[in-house]
């Protein structure tokens, strides 16, 4: 299993009721339905993953997030998740906010764009950083919303989005204690659980 | 079934059945008709748990006839024969395939060119209205018939797919999934509209009679023609007309000033043509009727998510993107009640120029989708409990 789909499903409780945005080829999906019994439904846009889901039997939606999730009823969903695809839709902000209209919570990763990589491949060599951590050139990527840890959170407090639980890891996908010293700096991605009310 | 194989991934030669059904049974509109006939045909063969039947539903202009040939001579197999066989999306080598004519049908179900055992005459114009809950109600008879507790899948496509709906809302225990292919949950004004128009050409055609055309041995053909000439241009779409036909010219010469006929003229004359030898026009008006009045919420205070909460089977809905007949939309709708009743359910959106008849069609993606989720239930048959 992709290691950031391992870590984001031990953040999903099981039964849940369960909305994936951007759900890829179905693996989280599919993990989820046999071993936490969660009931979920996964969107996407791409021919082929929605094909590999429906082999699977995951319950695959083809729609594109772009054009809104007016469909979804409020508080239809105990968790929203998004993994790996907020920097690529075209208002990041707006659809985390009905990412918590939808569900009670939701669960959010991406990739830290002042990661000590990005930051050096800019410093030293004034091109913008591709790495096995951003894959993409400048021209072709689909990260149209890149941002920092620290851009995140400043969304998450100018919106009154309650984030209940958040951790880093390197460009493995390992924790180390060093992260937590200095997440902004040694941190490649990030899982963060969000919810409504500040507590 | 299958006496021969016409091609290696084909059913072969099949052989329509009757099934009768000898008791009253009464339809929606408070009339009993005085039992029935349905004709069918079936493909594959029925595993020894019986759990392997797949039930196709026609479209409007459709029939039983959906796989194979009936002579080795015929020039044309069924409807449905690039979807439906050995290797094919709708696999004969996995399920047990039944088609059947819906009643109210002309081509062998009872319907309006059978006789009417009260008179001994043509039941004509005197049909009673049949909706799409009588025809689950019929068809509920004939897999009793056929021993079938529960079909692994019902699959439809237009007129179709709100039958395969009407089976999962009506009949929940007996349908383990459903696929609804550019279908919708009702029809829009527009659609309505559309088919009144072709309910005016035939009925106003001299030669409908009232009705009662056969009996005076005439046949409204004009009225038939007409309408199916504009039924057939909800099916295309603008894009893929252009491409089919452009401004290409049949015959004439526009410079000389000669009379000249459109490439898109003449294949409608004889699209139209041709079904008016095939069709009967009660049948045709029965139909459109069925569809206009089809309306499953209606039965729930209006609420599709409330109609669709008394399913079981998991569900899968295919749509395409130039169809406006039966768009997209339209199936979104019915997924979102399904989704707002946590039911299992999975989409797609093909890609596909050739507007509502793309779902006659084999489109590399639709057949991957649909043939993948058929796949995925017949796996879950073995593992079911």
């Amino acid at each position: 299993m992709r290691p950031d789909l391992k870590i984001t499903a031990e953040l999903i409780k099981p039964g849940a009721r369960v909305l994936d945005l951007g759900c890829g080829d179905g693996e989280l999906l599919e993990h989820l339905q046999s071993h936490k019994g969660v009931n979920g439904y996964g969107l996407e846009i791409n021919p082929e993953n929605i094909t590999n889901c429906i082999n699977k039997g995951v319950n695959v939606i083809e729609q594109d997030l772009d054009s809104g999730l007016e469909n979804f009823a409020d508080s239809s969903f105990d968790m929203v998740i998004m993994t790996e695809t907020l920097q690529a839709v075209k208002a990041p902000d707006r659809m985390l906010r009905e990412m918590l209209r939808i569900g009670e919570q939701c669960i959010v990763t991406f990739p830290n764009f002042a990661y000590w990589r990005c930051r050096l491949h800019l410093a030293m060599r004034g091109r913008m950083p591709v790495s096995r951590h951003l894959p993409h050139n400048w021209y072709d990527t689909p990260n149209i919303h890149l941002c920092t840890f620290k851009d995140f959170e400043q969304l998450c407090d100018d919106n009154h989005f309650n984030i209940v639980e958040r951790f880093m890891v390197d460009a493995s996908h390992n924790t180390r204690p060093l992260i937590n010293r200095f997440p902004n700096f040694f941190g490649a991605f990030a899982f963060y659980r969000l919810g409504r009310e500040p507590s | 079934m299958t006496d021969g194989q016409k091609t290696s991934n084909s059913v072969g030669i099949v052989t329509p059945q009757v099934f009768s059904h000898e008791a009253d049974f009464p339809l929606q509109c408070g009339r009993t008709l005085p039992g029935f006939e349905l004709v069918y045909e079936t493909y594959g063969e029925l595993n020894s748990e019986r759990s392997n039947a797949l039930l196709i539903c026609h479209a409007l202009s459709g029939n039983h006839h959906a796989a194979g040939y009936h002579a080795a001579d015929d020039r044309k197999p069924g409807w449905w024969d690039a979807c439906v066989g050995p290797g094919k999306p709708i696999d004969s080598n996995r399920f047990f395939i039944v088609s059947v004519n819906n009643l109210g049908g002309c081509h062998g179900s009872t319907g309006p060119v059978t006789i009417n055992p009260r008179t001994g005459e043509l039941w004509g114009p005197e049909f009673p209205p049949v909706t799409v809950k009588d025809w689950v109600a019929s068809q509920v008879l004939l897999a009793d018939h056929l021993g079938i507790d529960c079909f692994a899948a019902i699959v439809g496509g237009s007129l179709g797919g709100m039958q395969a709906l009407q089976w999962a809302i009506d009949q929940p225990q007996r349908v383990r999934s459903a696929v609804l292919i550019a279908s919708a949950a009702r029809l829009s004004a527009q659609n309505i509209a559309f088919n009144e128009i072709a309910r005016q050409a035939i009925t106003s055609d001299p030669n409908f009679a009232g009705g009662r055309y056969r009996q005076q041995h005439r046949n409204p053909n004009l009225g038939l023609m007409l309408a199916r000439m504009v039924g057939h241009i909800t099916y295309l779409s603008d894009d893929g007309m252009r491409q089919k036909f452009g401004r290409e010219l049949k015959s004439g010469d526009l410079s000389l000033g000669q009379d000249v006929e459109f490439q898109v003229e003449s294949y409608l004359q004889y699209q139209g043509r041709s079904f008016s030898q095939r069709f009967d026009a009660n049948t045709y008006l029965l139909m459109t009727r069925a569809l206009d009045y089809f309306d499953p919420a209606s039965e729930y205070g209006d609420s599709l998510v409330d109609a669709v909460a008394r399913t079981s089977a998991r569900f899968c809905l295919i749509s395409f993107t130039t169809d406006w007949r039966f768009s997209a939309t339209r199936s979104k709708e019915i997924v979102d009640a399904l989704i707002a009743a946590r039911r299992n359910v999975c989409s797609a959106v093909i890609d596909s120029e050739h507007g509502h008849d793309s779902f006659l069609l084999p489109i590399p993606r639709y057949f991957d989708v649909l043939g993948g989720f058929l796949n995925r239930v017949h796996q879950d048959l073995n593992n079911a409990p």
